[in-house]
């Protein structure tokens, strides 16, 4: 054994190199993380929840909701994908399936009003018989195929919310109304245990937060258990977990009815706290953004996928407010600038060129006859006075803010082909024109804005990390 | 009983080309069959047979005489036949450890829910099999030891994981191994202590051993018996010696014509 250490082949360089690298393998995010145990964060998390209802508006108890509505979804979602591995698509159905299914159970559509300790489970379970459903004809399909049954899947719901308002019965004269198509089913029972009410957003976030945390919990335990660990083995090579005595599809089975049950449950809060269910809530974008959070955080990770929904939740609320969209927007500019450009002595050249480039444009609007507007008429500020100086804003700022958006994607998509040589020569071009955008026209619509942004900066994150914050980097071996 | 593992008349057909061919081969316990032959002889398709991973079309699979044709690969695996890969196949972002431990499954019980819960029941077993999982780990000297617990798969040198699929596949609780290759791409150190891992792994741990290889030195070294096949037909079989001078198998290596010369 005493010439092990060094024998050819063995691995010694390769550990070596982790424990060199480990900060880069774990990623500056997790390493923040890691300094302090688990609980730790996990308990500031809840206490920073706890507390905040006492000096948030009703307006942050909604935006609580919601982020405790997205986090349930995200860890879903996570198990599902992240864990085994099933590109499902149509998940957002589940969380659909469970909001109609309560809103059937308890409202004035049919007149049921089932008390919430009886609703809740029932629904729950039918979604899970769905998951099951679903599971059992998916389960030889694999990456794109599975992909394109389980979005069949999410497309067939949302199509039957719509047009469940009139469906025609064998035997019956008039059309029987199950959904309410577009109208959607409203005045919903609010939850109520015990003989006590729900009756403000107060109550549900209360209710997500101890949901939230309760299954943010059983995943972690999942995560390091028998179960968690044939998922994750199931997710990265199916053949080889069979041969290693894993059921696989028993096991994608499984990961399926767990995803749905735990879409379903956040689907009956969902329909108890907004009251009233339409088709339009359970369709792409929700699905888009679930992934996007996931992806985000890392596929597989617990950590992740808390943090990449809280961000995704809380992100778009946060860039309602001008300030904080005009913050990341320059925040976004300064990110992409030190990426494209390298080397310290270029970014100067740049940045002086910019601001010179600036001059020279408003120089020739000013020549050219543009009607214009004076900066103080717009914003106010040393900032924007000095601002004012040296961008130009034209009088008729959609016109404007329209031909210089269409200028700089062009120039955008000349800088992915042009040289390294010509780059810099566009780069100042580049910067001036996205100021002027942001100003002259972005800035206006917020609403087309926050996408933009939200857009750019995942745009940005995905190259820096393209394993997610917490996500351990995939490799490919042979 | 005396057969660990029995290939009965198997035969296996994709479309027109007979892979196996109305092949037999009997196992003893405790024994170790090298099975050889060229490229495309049929090999690696007798393994994915008795894995179950292909149905074969007629013939039977015995495990210490229960049939065992036609059942899923993860029921084979658990009723004691596991393998390896001709082209390693381990969990490459799960830990070495996980790696181990994930191929226990089949021996252990806690549900969904138990797991979920964390009961006191699931958490025995999850520390019974992590000890059983270092236990088994160390089997492979200090290759695998310590620090490497809970280093990522993909973090291994190539021997290292080419060792840690045969812990692995020991780990599943399987008396009999199927060894795909095992020394593949090794340099001729590391192909020396392949072929003591495997005497090994009979003598201490008292597996049955199927092994394909290519490096006849690992064949001469650790068979009790050699089987050579050819396009999915046994050729020849016996010792070593027998089987590596039989102008049958010289034929099917070297081609018609230069077995008279040897």
């Amino acid at each position: 054994m005493a010439e092990e250490s060094l024998a050819i082949g063995t691995d010694e360089w390769v550990a070596a190199h982790e424990g060199r690298t480990s900060g880069q393998v774990q990623g500056p995010v997790a390493r923040t993380f890691g300094r302090l145990p688990w609980w730790v964060w996990g308990s500031i998390a809840v206490l920073v929840a706890v507390v905040l209802p006492l000096i948030g508006s009703t307006y942050l108890m909604r935006v609580g909701v919601n982020l405790g509505l997205f986090l349930m979804l995200a860890l879903g979602l996570n198990l599902v994908v992240g864990y085994a591995g099933l590109l499902d698509i149509g998940y957002v159905a589940f969380y659909g399936l469970g909001a109609y299914g309560f809103a059937m159970l308890a409202s004035d559509k049919f007149g049921v009003h089932l008390p919430t300790v009886v609703a809740v489970p029932v629904v729950v379970a039918a979604v899970s018989i769905f998951g099951l459903v679903l599971g059992l004809a998916a389960r030889r399909l694999l990456g794109d195929y599975l992909a394109i049954v389980t979005l069949f899947f999410g497309q067939m719901f949302v199509e039957f919310a719509l047009s469940g308002d009139a469906i025609t019965v064998p035997g019956r004269a008039e059309q029987v109304d199950l959904t309410g198509g577009t109208n959607g089913i409203t005045d919903v029972d609010r939850f109520s245990f015990l003989g006590v009410e729900f009756s403000s957003d107060r109550w549900y976030y209360y209710l997500l937060v101890v949901l939230v945390v309760l299954l943010a919990l059983a995943v972690r335990r999942l995560d390091g258990s028998r179960i968690g660990r044939a998922w994750k083995a199931v997710g990265q090579d199916p053949l080889a977990a069979e041969a290693m005595t894993m059921p696989v599809n028993r096991l994608k089975i499984m990961a399926f009815v767990v995803g749905a049950g735990i879409a379903g449950l956040a689907g009956t809060v969902f329909a108890a706290v907004q009251r009233g269910v339409f088709p339009s809530s359970f369709d792409l974008p929700l699905l888009i953004l679930l992934y996007a959070a996931v992806i985000l955080g890392g596929s597989g990770s617990l950590k992740g996928a808390l943090i990449g929904a809280a961000l995704l939740s809380l992100l778009p609320e946060a860039l309602r407010e001008p300030s904080y969209s005009e913050m990341v927007f320059v925040l976004l500019l300064v990110a992409g600038l030190a990426l494209a450009v390298r080397s310290w002595r270029d970014r100067i050249i740049v940045v002086v060129a910019t601001v010179v480039f600036g001059f020279v444009m408003n120089l020739l609007f000013t020549l050219l006859h543009v009607q214009g507007v004076p900066a103080s008429a717009w914003t106010s500020g040393p900032v924007s006075t000095l601002l004012g100086h040296w961008l130009f804003v034209p009088q008729d700022r959609v016109l404007w803010g329209n031909l210089g958006f269409v200028g700089l994607v062009v120039l955008l998509a000349v800088l992915t082909l042009v040289g390294t040589r010509v780059r810099p020569i566009l780069l100042p071009a580049i910067v001036w024109l996205s100021i002027f955008v942001w100003f002259v026209r972005l800035a206006d619509v917020p609403s087309i804005t926050r996408q933009l942004l939200i857009g750019a900066l995942l745009i940005v994150l995905m190259i820096v990390r393209p394993q997610g914050l917490f996500g351990r980097r995939q490799v490919e071996v042979l | 009983m005396t057969v660990a593992l029995a290939v009965e008349q198997v035969t296996k057909r994709f479309g027109g080309l007979v892979s196996i061919s109305d092949l037999s081969i009997e196992v003893s316990p405790q024994e170790i069959v090298s099975v050889i032959g060229p490229n495309g002889a049929g090999k690696t398709t007798l393994f994915n047979i008795i894995t179950g991973v292909y149905r074969p079309d007629s013939g039977r699979i015995l495990v210490e005489g229960n049939d065992v044709t036609g059942l899923a690969p993860s029921t084979i695996a658990t009723k004691g036949v596991a393998r390896t890969f001709q082209n390693v196949r381990l969990f490459h972002n799960l830990t070495v450890i996980d790696n181990v431990m994930a191929a226990m499954y089949g021996r252990t019980h806690a549900g969904l829910v138990a797991s979920a819960l964390g009961l006191p029941r699931a958490r025995r077993e999850e520390a019974r099999v992590r000890e059983d999982a270092k236990e088994l780990l160390s089997f492979f000297g200090s290759r695998l030891m310590g620090y490497r617990w809970e280093q990522p798969a993909y973090s291994l040198s190539y021997a290292n994981r080419r060792r840690l699929e045969i812990a692995r596949a020991m780990a599943t609780g399987a008396t009999i191994l199927l060894l795909d290759e095992p020394a593949a791409g090794m340099n001729p150190k590391e192909t020396h202590e392949i072929t003591e891992v495997v005497a090994r792994l009979r003598g201490e741990r008292g597996h049955t051993i199927v092994i394909i290889e290519h490096d006849m030195h690992v064949v001469e070294g650790v068979s009790d018996r050699v089987v050579a096949l050819d396009h999915g037909v046994k050729i020849a079989e016996g010792n070593y010696a027998a089987v590596a001078t039989d102008p049958h198998v010289v034929e099917s290596y070297l081609g018609r014509g230069t077995a008279g010369t040897k």
